[in-house]
């Protein structure tokens, strides 16, 4: 039940990334600067901590998504479901800490300040 | 416990659901007009989402867990992506798997929410348009776009990848 109104809600949230995304890359088509500069405002870092979010709802989507489609298509697919729900969960935090980690390591980096 | 009671059992042939030859077909529920295109939709969420997984997650780590990741996302980096097939392939791909994927799952929303015939139509009729809107968009920035611009003077602008030097002089 829950993970089917985790599954709905990242979904919305995902669907209007995508039509914000395809908009700002866009851009290109314009101007090298008009590109330059939107994509600017994703390396700062309310927006750092909102991909982490973003990228958080995408692995929470992936994974449920796949396996939904082992309970839909796998014989023992029902049966295991919960276990599948727990191994979503471990997998999407294994996932999470290793892309926050290197994500906002890459960030300090190269990060110039305010 | 298990026992059937015999005169529950329907039998398998022979006997018409009731009042079947007596209802417009169009109050059916066995009509067969719309089954086919909800299951195509139910296997095409199954069959794009395995998709999306693998789409998603090498464009996630090529874009931001190698090199400078989030730092290094400028007009140069796209264009130099865009200069082989493949990602230009690979970006396509995802346009149209992720926005027919999505846009069918906020359909079916809509149609779960929605109660007012009108209301559905309406978001609806904006969701298909603004589906359409950005795949065509999406898909001709990948097939109209130019890496290597030039300024008034004919000089190549500081915003050009390094391939471009090759490509112009």
């Amino acid at each position: 039940m829950w993970s089917w109104v985790g599954h709905r809600i990242t979904g919305v949230g995902i669907f209007f990334f995508l039509l914000v995304h395809v908009l700002d890359t866009s851009l290109v088509r314009v101007s090298p600067e008009a590109y330059d500069a939107v994509i600017g405002a994703y390396k700062h870092p309310i927006m750092i901590m909102g991909e982490i979010g973003l990228v958080g709802a995408i692995v929470f989507h992936a994974f449920n998504g796949l396996r939904i489609i082992l309970v839909d298509f796998w014989k023992q697919g029902t049966r295991y479901h919960r276990q599948m729900l727990w191994a979503v969960m471990v997998l999407w935090f294994v996932t999470m800490v290793a892309f926050s980690i290197r994500h906002l390591m890459i960030f300090f980096e190269g990060w110039e300040g305010f | 416990m298990t026992a059937t009671n015999s005169e529950a059992v329907l039998p398998a042939q022979g006997i018409e659901a009731p009042r079947s030859g007596r209802i417009d077909p169009k109050y059916l529920r066995s009509s067969a007009s719309s089954g086919s295109f909800e299951m195509v939709a139910w296997v095409f969420m199954r069959v794009s989402g395995a998709a999306l997984v693998v789409l998603i997650f090498v464009h996630l780590f090529s874009n931001l867990m190698v090199g400078e990741g989030i730092h290094q996302i400028d007009f140069a980096f796209v264009a130099g992506k865009w200069a082989n097939p493949v990602w230009q392939f690979w970006d396509l791909t995802m346009l149209w798997l992720a926005m027919l994927h999505g846009t069918n799952g906020m359909r079916t929303i809509i149609n779960d929410y929605a109660e007012k015939d009108s209301t559905r139509l309406w978001l609806k009729s904006i969701l298909y348009l603004a589906c359409a809107v950005i795949i065509i968009l999406g898909t001709l920035v990948i097939f109209t776009f130019e890496p290597c611009l030039l300024d008034d003077a004919g000089n190549l602008m500081d915003y050009s990848p390094s391939f471009c030097e090759s490509v112009v002089n």
